[in-house]
């Protein structure tokens, strides 16, 4: 069949593409857990000097679009350092602040969404504040954001096709190069979208379905 | 063991405690009873400062609570709380919620803090409940529970906040009964309670607050027996 030759060819070149997008969605998501739990903790501190960075940096990356901030940092990220930047982790940087601060989002929710006897209940036993997160309300709140986070992973996840603007060739940006040569665009396209599709299905299932899971193992609150 | 001098506590505009002086001795049982917003539970709280007093000077076993250059959390080792609504860890085991400060906080061994635990649970009858989480439990048992995780510290004073209005009826008796050995041990407490019963058999003494302010102080018999006060006769034909 004529669309089965169109997909052998262009498979082994989409699975190029395929392997930078799992990289990047990876390390974005990884750095942007990370971002996101200590910009999460800055937006609830008492402390000035520490909240309102938290809070601007959150309302900058969550309120501008993401392809404008790969086009800012990409362009202007050079000029302030005197020399060009790499492409795939200038991606890297973008796509986890960019992730960081939707992961502190979930984070603050997830976190204060513990009830407040928690924290009286650890406190009041000499724990102070840093122990009584980091045994207390951390473990319960990482159970709670696990939904909402493997939502952002996989938002996170369609969103590299974005880097394609600066030159990285991956899923999205390898499917555009093979239709210029070939013009068979909607056989490509839809081929494209099939591994997008199966990698949030992999995403839900094996990351979200099995850590709830694991969780929830012998403790059903 | 306790010394609390003129506590006032505002929230906003709003005053709930107007001055409370409140002492304690070693192994003394104060219950404190009111009406509902009476501010009862609040002085209990700032006792160890989950709220901050507004003003007032606050002492436990010689430690200064309410002064800023004390920490807190040292103090806290030496003050048990045991809330209405238990507050136990729901992510750990009955052995594990009661083992979690002395490890962390204190820092000794697993096999000393498991020891320590083993011989709670023994204490408040739930040996055979070690691995269980909290929503296995009933209320009565996990209140038991909660009382043995705040024992586990070895504090000197243990503060309970309605220990029993959270719970069923039929399981009101074994908290209380728990409650009970421990002041015959000599444990010193201040419960907020709106168990009578509870108040005339183990309380030295009894405090009627109501509106903030101390009414009315004396043993049990004079408070229930023969209430001197107006809103203490009041509050107590009301729920007794």
């Amino acid at each position: 069949m004529y669309v089965l030759e169109i997909w052998q060819e262009a498979f082994p070149v989409l699975l190029v593409g395929l392997r930078l997008t799992i990289e990047l969605t990876i390390l974005a998501v990884l750095f942007g857990c990370v971002i996101g739990l200590i910009v999460a903790l800055g937006k609830m501190s008492r402390m000035p000097l520490i909240k309102i960075p938290s809070v601007i940096y959150v309302e900058f990356f969550r309120g501008s679009p993401l392809l404008v901030q790969i086009f800012l940092v990409y362009f202007g990220l050079p000029k302030l350092v005197g020399h060009p930047m790499d492409q795939f982790w200038t991606s890297v940087a973008v796509l986890s602040l960019n992730s960081g601060a939707y992961c502190a989002e979930i984070f603050r929710a997830g976190i204060q969404s513990i009830e407040r006897g928690q924290m009286e209940a650890a406190r009041s036993l000499g724990m102070n504040h840093i122990q009584a997160m980091r045994y207390v309300i951390l473990p319960q709140a990482f159970k709670r954001v696990i939904p909402p986070l493997g939502n952002e992973f996989i938002a996170m996840m369609k969103d590299t096709s974005l880097v394609s603007v600066i030159g990285l060739i991956e899923l999205t940006r390898s499917g555009q190069l093979i239709i210029s040569t070939t013009y068979t665009a909607i056989e490509i396209w839809f081929l494209v979208a099939i591994f997008y599709i199966i990698m949030t299905v992999l995403i839900s299932e094996f990351f979200v379905n099995r850590m709830e899971r694991r969780l929830q193992a012998g403790d059903r609150s | 063991m306790i010394v609390a001098n003129n506590v006032h506590k505002a929230f906003g505009q709003l005053q709930v405690l107007q001055g409370i002086d409140l002492q304690v001795r070693e192994q003394e049982v104060v219950v404190i009873i009111g009406p509902s917003g009476s501010g009862k539970s609040t002085f209990l709280r700032c006792l160890n400062l989950l709220e901050e007093p507004t003003s007032g000077v606050i002492t436990i076993d010689g430690m200064c609570v309410t002064d800023k250059t004390s920490d807190i959390n040292r103090i806290r080792q030496n003050v048990g709380m045991v809330f209405q609504r238990f507050n136990l860890f729901p992510h750990k085991t009955a052995l594990e919620n009661i083992t979690l400060s002395p490890l962390k906080v204190k820092g000794i061994s697993l096999q000393e803090a498991n020891a320590i635990a083993k011989d709670l649970l023994a204490k408040v009858g739930l040996s055979d409940k070690e691995t269980s989480y909290p929503d296995q439990l009933s209320g009565g048992q996990q209140q038991r529970v909660a009382i043995a995780r705040a024992l586990a510290m070895k504090p000197k004073v243990m503060l309970f906040d309605e220990p029993t209005s959270a719970l069923d009826p039929e399981m009101v008796g074994e908290v209380l009964t728990v409650m009970k050995d421990l002041a015959r041990e000599g444990m010193t407490m201040v419960v907020v309670t709106h168990e009578m019963g509870f108040a005339r058999e183990v309380g030295d003494r009894v405090l009627f607050i109501d509106e903030g302010r101390v009414v009315e102080e004396g043993t049990p018999e004079q408070i229930f027996g023969n209430p001197k006060n107006e809103r203490t006769r009041a509050f107590l034909n009301k729920i007794l």
